[in-house]
């Protein structure tokens, strides 16, 4: 299978707490909060699509997209 | 059907607190029925009260929220009445064995095909901190300044003392396990016990300076392993996680189908 390949993170800023479990248990370090404590992507091209942060988030605020 | 199309999004966002593990629970709850390909009609979910006792109001299926520590009690009276619909019953770790503990053994004891869920953060977070039968000793908590003296319970095996024929335990950090797990509990004919270790960073996180939410869940990696793994002999205060107890054994509601078919045949 090949490996899946980032189409775009989907971010629902209504949603996002600002907990940052998805900036610190990115394995790549994809992701960091802005000023308002909100998920924003700053590293889209390390994103490897492991999905942990979408997993991970308790508050359905963040999914990422592949490209088919 | 997409994981969102379970959820009652006009309540979102919940009410849990920024890093709660309880959200986590709830994505992995909907996306083990996602996998499953369940109807969300042919779903009930029963609940009783705490922080984790909201979980019932986002999810979009027949849903109960009750009183302390009685949601099992309700939810043997829906499965007796409809056997035919899946039952799945979050509580908290106080709901399920503070209050609601004489339910939670006898529920396992009569083999109730359900899913009963814990999700443990070791403090009653609605209230305000104080700690629980699962905090353990050595914990500080609103009601705990000077550290905890009291044991907690291990309700894994609570729950295989008790007769439940399926025991599981993960935790927040492993979310793919934890998925499957309650997939396979969820699957599984007759009373299933699944324990989820969960973070609750605004009380026993603050009180016991473990730091943030994602602090917490790497604690849970770093505080656990599979069951039987080398690490827990080489360490045994690690706690184990998997699939402890899965077995066949008769189950209420056919028992008790039989029961009236005796009486029938009496009657007649």
């Amino acid at each position: 299978m090949a490996k899946p390949k980032l189409k775009q993170h989907h971010i629902n800023r209504d949603w996002c707490k600002g907990c940052g479990i998805c900036v610190e248990l990115c394995p790549k370090k994809v992701l960091a909060l802005d000023e308002q404590d909100k998920v924003t992507v700053v590293r889209p091209q390390d994103c490897i699509c492991c999905r942990l942060c979408e997993l991970r988030c308790p508050d359905f605020a963040i999914e990422v997209e592949t490209q088919e | 059907m997409a994981v969102k199309d379970y959820l009652r999004e006009r309540f979102l966002p919940h009410l849990w607190c920024p890093g709660c593990g309880h959200g986590e629970v709830l994505g992995g709850l909907v996306r083990a029925i996602e996998q499953l390909g369940l109807s969300k009609n042919e779903i009930v979910m029963v609940s009783g009260i705490g922080c984790s006792s909201r979980i019932s109001g986002y999810v979009d299926f027949h849903t109960l929220h009750t009183i302390h520590g009685r949601a099992l009690a309700f939810a043997t009276g829906v499965k007796i009445a409809r056997p035919e619909l899946k039952l799945i019953v979050p509580m908290g770790d106080g709901d399920a064995l503070a209050i609601g503990g004489n339910h939670f053994i006898h529920a396992a004891r009569r083999n109730l095909d359900m899913t009963a869920l814990v999700m443990n953060n070791r403090i009653y977070g609605m209230t305000g901190g104080q700690f629980s039968p699962l905090s353990g000793e050595d914990v500080s908590a609103t009601t705990a300044p000077y550290k905890t003296i009291d044991r907690g319970f291990d309700v894994v095996e609570l729950a295989k003392a008790a007769g439940a024929t399926f025991v599981a335990r993960s935790t927040t950090f492993h979310v793919q396990q934890m998925t499957d797990i309650i997939a396979k509990a969820i699957r599984h004919k007759g009373f299933s016990v699944v324990e989820v270790l969960s973070q609750c960073p605004t009380y026993f996180g603050r009180k016991n300076k473990i730091g943030d939410a994602a602090d917490m869940i790497t604690w849970f990696k770093d505080h656990t392993t599979p069951i039987g793994s080398k690490a827990k002999q080489e360490d045994p205060g690690l706690i184990e996680r998997g699939i402890f107890v899965e077995k066949q054994e008769p189950e209420y509601c056919e028992e008790y189908e039989k029961v009236v078919a005796r009486a029938k045949g009496r009657r007649s």
